[in-house]
Order: structure tokens, then C-alpha cells, then sequence
């Protein structure tokens, strides 16, 4: 590939990637099976992005693996409902049919393994989204690096990724033991304990004791917050996560987290008072999750926005159940292919109201927002 | 000058140095090829066709992009030498298809110097002329 003899496009991403080996001392290619591409908002890529993703289209890039893409800067569909102008929906639209036209399924979602793009345990992908990332590591024992938006796309256009980082059994190894001796009820308590825990140990692997149940919208929730507040890619949970079983704790680093240290989180996390909508979804709701928040709202008329953020996918099943028009009935919204994070809602809300660590962290730098950060159930209560 | 290559190829020009890190995105207008961050010290000066030499890169990853536009643009330095390239340039110049070498001891390059920079798959050399 690298010789050019599978046209420029190819011989150039290959390159990309033997370099990004070389820097971090791959020995070998790996082939990958599954793939995400970040850097598909408009708001985040710019018109440098929009112009490099249609030159390369042009110039004949192709995928040759099951590749989905991160959450885009509007709902692709019911983009005027959410405010959005032309100049940017045009551009954002643009953005979408270059990825088309490579051969990518355009399902933009931080959560493609809820969305028909579900790789196995100690499979090879190459994912770029921080909290996708995450639980593909953790929840699901695949194994990918945090990849950019271009060494992504080399990934998908050549079917391999350099063979270093989570890679390899020596780096899934844990740094710290984090004992859990706090109540975890919701979604946010979990988006709280992340928060604290990434601060703390950063980009190294955490091996959590005391959560004795928790499901897997609590964990994408732990992962998304962890990857925010620090930049964990990877972290296990005693008796739960996969590989958990395997991993040596004895002489690590110990961490106690309190209730009080998740109530630090709640208070650092809150800049704002008085919202002027609640948003949820990040990572993308589930459908049980759409299922809790339908059960929540019906026959009641909340006074403030309610925008349930998801992927197409689920959307379109939420639907079929009546979910939406539940949802809909409360004066909410159920937005796909895009999030609070990646949409320009700063020209729509000063304020937002949300129960995800990860959003909390990072609505004030992204979107200028003042946050309120509380569970779903208070914040619905209070809408 | 000993470096190693990040994107081979051979190129000569006037030198453009920055002491601080440079991120492209906000930093430099792809389509003028003119230096915009407030506050840097090229600020105002245009890379076309010179040799930017930086310490490393910072910023945004939609950087790499940038670097890809200047040369689409026809607005990219002509090559780029840094003390370490990290992945947003590195990126950038091999998308791009500009010479960038990396591993050069930056502070014996002064603006306005002849640099050469001749880089091979992996080695590479800078000659001040």
C-alpha cells in the first residue's frame, strides 16, 4: 500500500499510520474489523475539515471495514427544529454525504455498539471517540487507542492500525485501586464518581471495587466522565467488566472515594443556577434509558426544553413504541446524530441542566453554558 | 544538522522561526497562509514557501487540517523543522506532502537564514547555508 500501488489516497494513509507507529513504537500492523471516526461536527472541523474530507472523497478514498462516525453538529433530519441556520446546516450536510460517498455508514453516535457496529471481546478496532473508546475497552474488551480524526479515517481506508498502547496485554494492566465506598443510584452518581476518579489518575487504568451492580448505561456514563475529567481509555470493575479477573491489584496505588467526594463533584460540576433546559444523552441515551425518561414525563407538561439526545437508531425504535410521542406530548424532543457537546446550543441557551459528568465538564469551555448537574429524576421535577 | 524525517522530500527557503508552539488551528488563515494568533511572535508574517521551524505543535487536532488546506491553498511553508513533532503536525505534513524532519536543536536557527532540510524515509538533515 505504502508503494502506492493502491492509488495515492491509500499509499498516503498508510504512510500516516507507519509514522504514528514508528512514534510510538508499533512493531507490527494489526488488522481492525470495526471502526470510528471522529472530527464530523461542523462546529468542531470547520470549513479545513469540510475541504480536506471532500478532496479526499474526491480523490477516491474508500473504507474496506464496518466504519460509523461521532455524533455530528445537528439532528441530519429535524435540523430546523433545533435552530440550526442554513449556512451551517449546508455545511454540516456537506460534511455527511463526503463521509458517504467513502463508503461510510453515516449513523453519527458516540455510541455505536448500541447501534449495529458491536465488535467482540480481544477484537482489534480503531474508535476514536473518547467515551466509545471506553466502554469498547472496559465494557466489552476490545481493544483500541484513543484515535484522532485522520488516523481513524487511515484505519478504515486501510483496514489496519498500528500494534502499541491498548493494544497490547502490558498496557491493560491497572495503576490504581479504586475502592467505591459511596452510594451509586443513578446515571449522574456514576458521571460524579468518574469525574473525581479521572482528575485523579489521569490517563493511567483505575480497577474499581465496591460497585457491586451496575448496568451498562451506568457504566458507558462512568467511562464518559472518567475520559473527560482525565483521559481514561480504559478501566475495570471487580466481578463485572472482562477482564477485571485477570488483572494483578496487589501493591497498587489505593483510592477511597467517599459520598463527600462525590458531593465535591455534584457542587464543582454546578456553575449555574436556574436552567433554561434540561438536556440528556451524552453519551447517546439507550433505549431503556428512553424508556425511563418516557415512563418519567407522560401526562406530565414540563415549563422547560427537554432535548433527549440519541442515535438514529434507537430513535427510530423509541419511536415504534410510542416513546417519542410521549416525550413529545411533555414538551421535550428526542434529538438524533448529534449532542449537547458537538451542536452550537450556545446561540439557543445560557444555562443547561444535565445528569452526565461528561457533558458538565465540558458545556462551560465547548458551548459557554453555566451548568446545573443532578440526576434526571430532580432535574425532570424541577423542569 | 542530524533529524529524524517525519515526511521525506527536499526543499530550501528562508527561514521562519517561532521559539513558542504554534497551533494552526486559529493560528494560521489556510487560505493567506498569514500567521493570525494574537500574541505570537510571527504574527502577521505569511509561511508560503518559507521553512517554519517550532518547537512542536499545540492546540486544536483540527490543526492537521489547516496544514492540508496551506497546501492546497498553495500558502504552505516550502518544509517544517521542530524540536519534537507531535501528532497533530505530523499528521498534517504527511497528509499534506510537506518535508517535516523533527529532533533538531531549533535555537541555532535564526528568521532570515538559508535553511535546507533533506529527508529521506527516516534520516534526515538540515543544512544552514
Amino acid at each position: 500500500m505504502l508503494a502506492g500501488e493502491e492509488g495515492e489516497v491509500v499509499a498516503k494513509m498508510m504512510r500516516l499510520l507507519v509514522r504514528l507507529g514508528d512514534v510510538y513504537g508499533a512493531d507490527r500492523m494489526l488488522p481492525v474489523s470495526s471502526v470510528q471516526v471522529s472530527g464530523v461536527s461542523y462546529k468542531s472541523i470547520g470549513d479545513p475539515g469540510l475541504e480536506f474530507l471532500q478532496d479526499f472523497a474526491e480523490k477516491g478514498a474508500r473504507v474496506r471495514t464496518l466504519t460509523y462516525l461521532n455524533p455530528a453538529g445537528m439532528d441530519l433530519e429535524d435540523w430546523r427544529d433545533m435552530g440550526i441556520g442554513e449556512e451551517f446546516a449546508a455545511r454540516q450536510q456537506a460534511i455527511i454525504e463526503a463521509f458517504r460517498q467513502m463508503g461510510i455508514v453515516v449513523t453519527a453516535t458516540c455510541t455505536p455498539y448500541l447501534a449495529g457496529n458491536l465488535p467482540r471481546f480481544r477484537e482489534h478496532i480503531a474508535w476514536a471517540e473518547s467515551s466509545a473508546v471506553s466502554f469498547a475497552n472496559s465494557v466489552i474488551g476490545a481493544r483500541t487507542n484513543r484515535e484522532g480524526g485522520p488516523s481513524a479515517l487511515a484505519a478504515a481506508v486501510t483496514g489496519l492500525t498500528p500494534n502499541y498502547g491498548l493494544h497490547l496485554d502490558e498496557n491493560r494492566r491497572p495503576h490504581y485501586v479504586i475502592d467505591v465506598q459511596a452510594d451509586l443510584d443513578y446515571v449522574a452518581d456514576f458521571g460524579a464518581l468518574g469525574h473525581v476518579v479521572g482528575k485523579e489518575v489521569k490517563n493511567r487504568v483505575p480497577f474499581f471495587t465496591g460497585i457491586p451492580e451496575a448496568t451498562t448505561d451506568h457504566l458507558k456514563a462512568l467511562g464518559a466522565a472518567m475520559a473527560a475529567s482525565g483521559a481514561v481509555a480504559l478501566y475495570h470493575v471487580e466481578d463485572m467488566t472482562p477482564e477485571a479477573h485477570l488483572m494483578e491489584t496487589d501493591g497498587l496505588e489505593p483510592l477511597t472515594i467517599e459520598q463527600h467526594h462525590l458531593q465535591d463533584a455534584y457542587d464543582a460540576l454546578t456553575t449555574g443556577q436556574e436552567p433554561d433546559v434540561v438536556i440528556t444523552g451524552c453519551p447517546h441515551a439507550s433505549l431503556r434509558e428512553l424508556m425511563d425518561i418516557a415512563r418519567m414525563v407522560k401526562g406530565k407538561r414540563l415549563r422547560k426544553p427537554l432535548w433527549v439526545c440519541t442515535s438514529r437508531a434507537v430513535k427510530e425504535t423509541a419511536q415504534r413504541m410510542g416513546l417519542v410521542e410521549d416525550i413529545v406530548a411533555a414538551g421535550g424532543r428526542v434529538v438524533a446524530d448529534t449532542c449537547m457537546v458537538v451542536a452550537p446550543i450556545e446561540n439557543l441557551f445560557s444555562t443547561t441542566a444535565v445528569n452526565s459528568g461528561k457533558a458538565a465538564a465540558y458545556l462551560p469551555g465547548f458551548c459557554k453554558q453555566q451548568v446545573v448537574f443532578n440526576n434526571l429524576r430532580h432535574l425532570l421535577e424541577e423542569a | 544538522m542530524k533529524a529524524r524525517a517525519i515526511y521525506p522530500g527536499e526543499a530550501e527557503g528562508e527561514a521562519l522561526v517561532s521559539p513558542e508552539p504554534i497551533g494552526f488551528y486559529g493560528g494560521i488563515d489556510a487560505a493567506t497562509g498569514v500567521v493570525i494568533e494574537k500574541g505570537s511572535p510571527l504574527e502577521g508574517e505569511c509561511v508560503k514557501g518559507r521553512v517554519l521551524v517550532f518547537p512542536c505543535g499545540k492546540g486544536s487536532t483540527v490543526g492537521s487540517y489547516v496544514i492540508y488546506g496551506l497546501q492546497k491553498n498553495g500558502v504552505a511553508p516550502a518544509a517544517i523543522i521542530n524540536r519534537e513533532t507531535e501528532t497533530i503536525v505530523a499528521t498534517g505534513a504527511i497528509l499534506a506532502g510537506i518535508p517535516c524532519v523533527d529532533g533538531v536543536d531549533i535555537e541555532h536557527i535564526s528568521s532570515g537564514d538559508t535553511v535546507r532540510v533533506v529527508a529521506g524515509e527516516r534520516e534526515a538533515e538540515v543544512i544552514l547555508k
